[in-house]
């Protein structure tokens, strides 16, 4: 176990270097930097001043050398500085961390809460009239794209009760930033709770197939029992799985759920900073999330031996 | 329980007597009427985009500006939008921008995604382990936060939206077909075929390559709902499709918070059609996996 553990924290920061490497290249792609977009929107282009400007943010240097620069910065954990706002580029981002996790948590809590339940529901009473309703339903939530769901929530809210629920200022206390949180977390768990009630449809569908649930009904164990007990633990184990993914993966939904909804936090601002060629926010951003997708996988691994004691982490 | 087995039913639902092209599609329809339906769906989208020159009834970029605005009557059927461009027409032909991109970064990614996964699976070693750690790279990012950097990397246009939707499906029929070759290298057909003299280049492409080609198939659908969704979503974040270039995604970024009180037509029905086209790839999808996967069959 323990030789497993060090072997996949290596990978992992293999995967980390390597994706900076791939994020810094990807930026300095871009057509266009901080200095051209700034310049260009003053009509006017004083190229000793542009110069002078490239020079200040280390973009003349050699990519090799930025690269180091920043790698060597971040270790220590300095983010260097926003190139638009000229604050410490962790300010920038630390405010608006837990708005995004806040989201986040809600929307995955809404979507286990509505899937899993919906997911068992569809499988026991597989192929009657109410598995078919929840099937198109949870299709649909794979087919409607969040941002229009979003829209369409905001509409409704508009024509009924004639008010946006859109974030304006901070709110009060934390009671009324959840409640402002509800519908954006709803448009965008709606996709994740339909990914997780398939997958516990089927996976649910296998389980009762196998030996040890017959088993189980021939020794005269109620249905309840059968499906919710016996069951539901088996199949609850690829679940997991899935859930973690999505936990990650929330933050491509909430990119356009908080554009949507004007929330400020890290993934709204992330279009904001690619847009603006803000790579100092960018690059650490872009890190920040791929170090959370990588340790959630890693914490769903462990998981998964926890819960299935068959599955054991070789040395 | 039923204590009798209907004996020609039970054959008839397995595909017994099934004969031609035209009596296996018949039955896929019975068998799938799901499926069938998105079936009926996508080739309607495909058909818009066709024939979009025809079917359009005003052209998709002519701006009026006595139009603008205009709910929808009968000159626009779908109303206008702020610049008087008629909603119907950009619809139809916004099927071509939205087919092209979802059509073409599947292929394109699952085109690299089989190159990727069968030459590690089938030739292993140094090779195998480079390509593992770079698709763990590319696996690290959610697909639009991937989509998104590449696309502002590489510039909006329709060429480069294509591309930048492509690159994040890559791992995942990587992976796929990669452990599709792996079992299917160690198959006494393959054996045969090595003891036959036959160079691995040759195997690889005629033997092992069209036995991987259910589960890519199956993959393929799926992924092609996401491309589709996700240029929807690049392009209502202005990183997708450039102007004037009538796209779903662009169209309801346009009209979102300022119109949502006095031009809801602008929001309704472009959202229509991208949750329609999604909707009818994912049944269709649905389908063909129950059809070439029995093993995912429920």
């Amino acid at each position: 176990m323990t030789s497993y553990l060090v072997r996949r924290f290596f990978l992992m920061l293999l995967t980390l270097i390597g994706m900076s490497i791939v994020i810094f290249l990807l930026l300095r792609l871009m057509p266009g930097n901080i200095a051209d977009i700034m310049f260009d929107s003053a009509g006017f282009v004083d190229p000793a001043e542009k110069a002078a400007l490239e020079k200040e943010l280390g973009l003349d240097l050699p990519i090799p050398v930025q690269y180091w620069e920043w790698i060597s910065a971040l270790v220590v954990g300095d983010l260097g500085f926003s190139y638009v706002s000229e604050m410490p580029a962790i300010d920038e981002l630390a405010p608006r961390i837990p708005i995004t996790v806040k989201l986040a948590l809600m929307a995955l809590g809404f979507s286990v809460l509505f899937g899993l339940p919906l997911g068992v529901i569809s499988a026991v009473r597989q192929d009657t009239m109410l598995d078919y309703v929840l099937r198109v339903i949870s299709l649909s939530g794979l087919s409607l794209p969040s941002f229009w769901l979003a829209l369409l929530i905001l509409m409704a809210f508009v024509t009924y009760l004639g008010e946006i629920p859109i974030y304006t200022d901070p709110p009060d206390n934390l009671w009324d930033e959840l409640l402002l949180y509800t519908i954006p977390a709803a448009a965008v768990g709606f996709r994740t709770s339909a990914i997780i009630m398939r997958l516990t449809r089927s996976s649910m569908l296998e389980v009762l197939r196998q030996d040890y649930i017959r088993t189980a009904r021939s020794k005269g164990a109620t249905d309840n029992s059968v499906n919710y007990y016996h069951a539901l633990k088996n199949a609850v184990l690829p679940v997991t799985t899935i859930i973690g993914f999505e936990a990650a993966f929330l933050i491509g939904g909430l990119i356009i759920t908080e554009t949507v909804f004007n929330i400020p936090g890290v993934a709204h601002f992330l279009v904001e900073a690619i847009l603006m060629r803000d790579y100092p926010i960018v690059q650490n951003l872009v890190m920040f999330i791929a170090v959370v997708v990588v340790l959630i996988n890693f914490i769903v691994d462990l998981l998964y031996a926890v819960l299935d004691p068959r599955i054991k982490y070789a040395d | 329980m039923a204590a009798t087995i209907d004996h020609d039913a039970e054959l008839a639902k397995a595909g017994a007597g099934v004969e031609g092209k035209w009596g296996a599609f018949l039955y896929f329809c019975r068998r799938y009427p799901l499926g069938a339906a998105g079936g009926v769906i996508s080739l309607l989208f495909v058909l818009a985009a066709i024939f979009a020159d025809v079917i359009a009834p005003h052209d998709p970029l002519a701006t009026n500006a006595a139009a603008s605005l205009s709910a929808p009557d009968q000159s626009f059927v779908m109303g206008a939008d702020m610049m008087g461009r008629d909603v119907y027409s950009r619809i139809i032909h916004g099927a071509r921008i939205s087919l092209a991109v979802g059509i073409g970064s599947t292929l394109l990614g699952g085109l690299l995604g089989v190159i990727i996964g069968l030459m590690s699976g089938y030739l292993l070693g140094w090779f195998d382990l480079v390509m593992q750690r770079i698709i763990d790279i590319m696996q690290a990012l959610p697909l639009l936060v991937m989509a998104l950097v590449m696309a502002a990397s590489l510039g909006p246009s329709l060429e480069n939206t294509i591309i930048a939707i492509s690159i994040p499906l890559i791992p995942q029929v990587a992976r796929v077909i990669r452990s599709n070759t792996l079992s299917l290298r160690e198959m006494p057909f393959v054996e045969a075929a090595q003891a036959l003299g036959m160079s691995e280049f040759r195997i690889a492409i005629r033997h092992i390559l069209p036995n991987t080609m259910a589960p890519f198939i199956v993959l393929a659908t799926a992924q092609l709902s996401s491309a589709i969704l996700t240029e929807a979503s690049l392009s209502f974040l202005g990183l997708g499709i450039p102007e004037p270039h009538p796209s779903w995604g662009r169209m309801l970024s346009e009209s979102a918070a300022e119109y949502v009180r006095t031009a809801p037509w602008l929001v309704i029905f472009p959202g229509i059609a991208i949750s329609l086209a999604v909707f009818g790839t994912n049944l269709l999808g649905d389908a063909i996996r129950d059809l070439l996967d029995p093993r995912q069959r429920n």
